[in-house]
């Protein structure tokens, strides 16, 4: 269901941001592209901190801005969440005083649990004393994360929160990310150029490049798609969501059952029904056309091919459908063409590994 | 010693340096907030006005007010229409010229202590549902506390060292307009060292101390955003 259309129009000569969307309501949403696709400017522009001279903002049934009738809510009036590249901590106040300073001015009463529960989920509750330039990095992002979830927010904007973070402290935030997923049901947006936070976070990929859209959708549906240059990056992959379905503990292997299928993966330490994410590399996917009667490769599912394009230095790309998730295949051009491979083909996919996301 | 005359005057000196700082502080407030913010195509021009007395000779100015605060000028007209009499040899006049006069010393370190707060905290208190003016008080007030000690500070001290604009604009009336420095003056006119040396010593002293006092106490304060 589409709750969030965002349409603006900004021209500042050597940038344009030129955009026209629908999002889901629920679930993240992740902004990915590089830097200068406008991203980070369709996130302000949605946030009122910048304000596109042309635009159309409806959240849940509200309009936030409607140029046309010269209707623009300023940002403190916009019930929403955000949280910035760097922390942007109030630094003259306590961990406690800016985890309050936005909820002193809510009128709603219930946020006092909502903190209870953020400060919980991103395990802050020992820095409250503490003054901001006492924090490390991945603290502040945390306090941050936390100080705007407290609001109890329609939506939440996040600007890159990891990216000013090194890798030790990005590996000590996303599991929180990831938690915050589950356990919240407010729709987010996320913006980054990481295609590993896409792919451990996103439930919804919109590409941006040049201030336009390149496409959106769900995520393994985006991923997929043939024309994006996502598709060609070496480190293509599909997500797949699914769950845990049975243990082999003889063979140290576990079952997963995702939508029109299962595959086996190395044992996870979860119970039966845990929802994983796997993610599986295009270059690890090759495609048979017959059943092979005796191969070491576990994973082989019947798929039928949806599209075939030219990847980089005499590759292919294939987007092929397993049941009815998507699934990208990076062979050689040569292989394509000795298999004949057509769109509409009934094939075989063997996986040759796959990653646990979460 | 100090005589009657000489308590008088520093009494009288620093009851104008006292009004005219809080004056200061009120005005200059806004308007070095509005300097800070502004794109506006007047900002050059107001940036200069204010200056100004940095470079003007104190009688300069003192002149041009004198004139424009007399029975035939633009002000006193005004404040004759309002029945407050005309401003000059008195000690609102005084006030008045005061505040002009050090104005500078206050607009500019809070225009750079604003200016150095940057974009980011007031966006932060927007998402966090705090308005213009409750994000000022909230964040902007906290955050430049170093500036506006230094301002209220330079602004204070600046105005118990004038002499020129005070000699022309009020005058050398005991009680009214009499400061500190038109009675040193007054002392040396008269040949009279001894006293000249008291208040002379008594203003290099607190001089001395209020500075001394600035910098000790922003050392601790640094304006820093140690987020940056």
């Amino acid at each position: 269901m589409t709750i969030i259309h965002a349409r603006f129009l900004l021209d500042y000569g050597d940038f344009k941001l030129d955009v026209d969307l629908h999002l889901p309501g629920s679930g993240i949403t992740v902004l990915f592209g590089h830097s200068g696709s406008g991203k980070t400017t369709l996130l302000r522009c949605i946030a009122g901190l910048q304000q596109a001279p042309r635009g159309f903002l409806e959240i849940n049934g509200h309009i936030w801005q409607d140029s046309e009738r010269g209707l623009f809510l300023p940002t403190y009036k916009r019930p929403l969440g955000y949280v910035f590249q760097e922390a942007n901590l109030f630094p003259h106040l306590t961990v406690r005083a800016n985890l309050h300073y936005g909820l002193k001015r809510i009128k709603q009463n219930h946020g006092a649990v909502k903190l209870e529960q953020a400060v919980e989920l991103l395990g802050i509750g020992h820095l409250m004393a503490r003054m901001p330039g006492h924090l490390s990095g991945g603290e502040r992002q945390r306090v941050a994360i936390a100080r705007a979830l407290a609001l109890n927010p329609e939506i939440l904007l996040m600007d890159e929160p990891l990216a000013s973070l090194d890798f030790k402290r990005k590996q000590e935030i996303l599991p929180f990310l990831s938690r915050l997923h589950q356990q919240l049901d407010i729709p987010v947006l996320y913006v980054t150029h990481s295609q590993q936070e896409v792919a451990q976070l996103a439930d919804t990929l919109v590409i941006m490049a040049e201030g336009q859209v390149l496409a959106s959708g769900p995520l393994s549906e985006t991923q997929s798609r043939l024309d994006v240059p996502l598709a060609q990056d070496r480190e293509a992959a599909t997500v797949w969501q699914a769950a845990v379905a049975e243990h082999e503990a003889d063979y140290h292997l576990s079952r997963v059952a995702f939508a029109g299928g299962s595959l086996s993966i190395p044992a996870v330490d979860a119970s039966v029904g845990t929802p994983l994410r796997i993610q599986i590399y295009a270059r690890d996917v090759s495609i048979v056309l017959e059943t092979p009667t005796a191969t070491s490769i576990l994973n082989v599912l019947p798929a039928t091919i949806t599209g075939i394009a030219d990847g980089r230095e005499g590759q292919a790309v294939v987007q092929v459908r397993v049941g009815t998730q998507a699934l990208l295949a990076h062979i050689t051009r040569k292989s394509a063409l000795l298999l004949g491979l057509q769109i509409g083909m009934a094939v075989y996919v063997q996986i040759k590994g796959t990653s646990i996301l979460n | 010693m100090l005589s009657p005359a000489d308590f008088d005057a520093l009494f009288l000196t620093f009851k104008v340096a006292g009004i005219a700082t809080l004056l200061m502080l009120l005005l200059g407030t806004p308007l070095a907030w509005w300097l800070a913010r502004t794109r506006s195509g007047w900002k050059g021009i107001i940036n200069t006005v204010v200056a100004l007395p940095l470079v003007l000779p104190p009688t300069v100015l003192g002149f041009y007010l004198l004139v424009l605060m007399g029975p035939a000028g633009a002000i006193g007209k005004i404040t004759i229409w309002l029945g407050l009499g005309t401003l000059p040899f008195t000690f609102p006049g005084l006030v008045v010229a005061s505040v002009l006069y050090s104005m500078p010393f206050v607009v500019q370190p809070l225009q750079a202590a604003f200016t150095s707060i940057g974009e980011q905290p007031l966006e932060a208190a927007a998402t966090l549902r705090a308005g213009p003016l409750d994000t000022f008080f909230s964040v902007v007030m906290p955050l430049a506390k170093p500036g506006f000690l230094t301002a209220a500070i330079l602004g204070f001290a600046h105005t118990v060292g004038e002499f020129g604009v005070v000699l022309m604009v009020g005058g050398n009336i005991p009680d009214k307009t009499r400061v500190v420095s038109v009675q040193i003056y007054n002392h040396v006119e008269a040949l009279e060292y001894h006293e000249a040396h008291w208040l002379a010593g008594g203003l290099l002293l607190f001089s001395f101390s209020v500075l001394m006092l600035l910098y000790t106490a922003l050392k601790t304060h640094p304006v820093a955003n140690p987020l940056k």
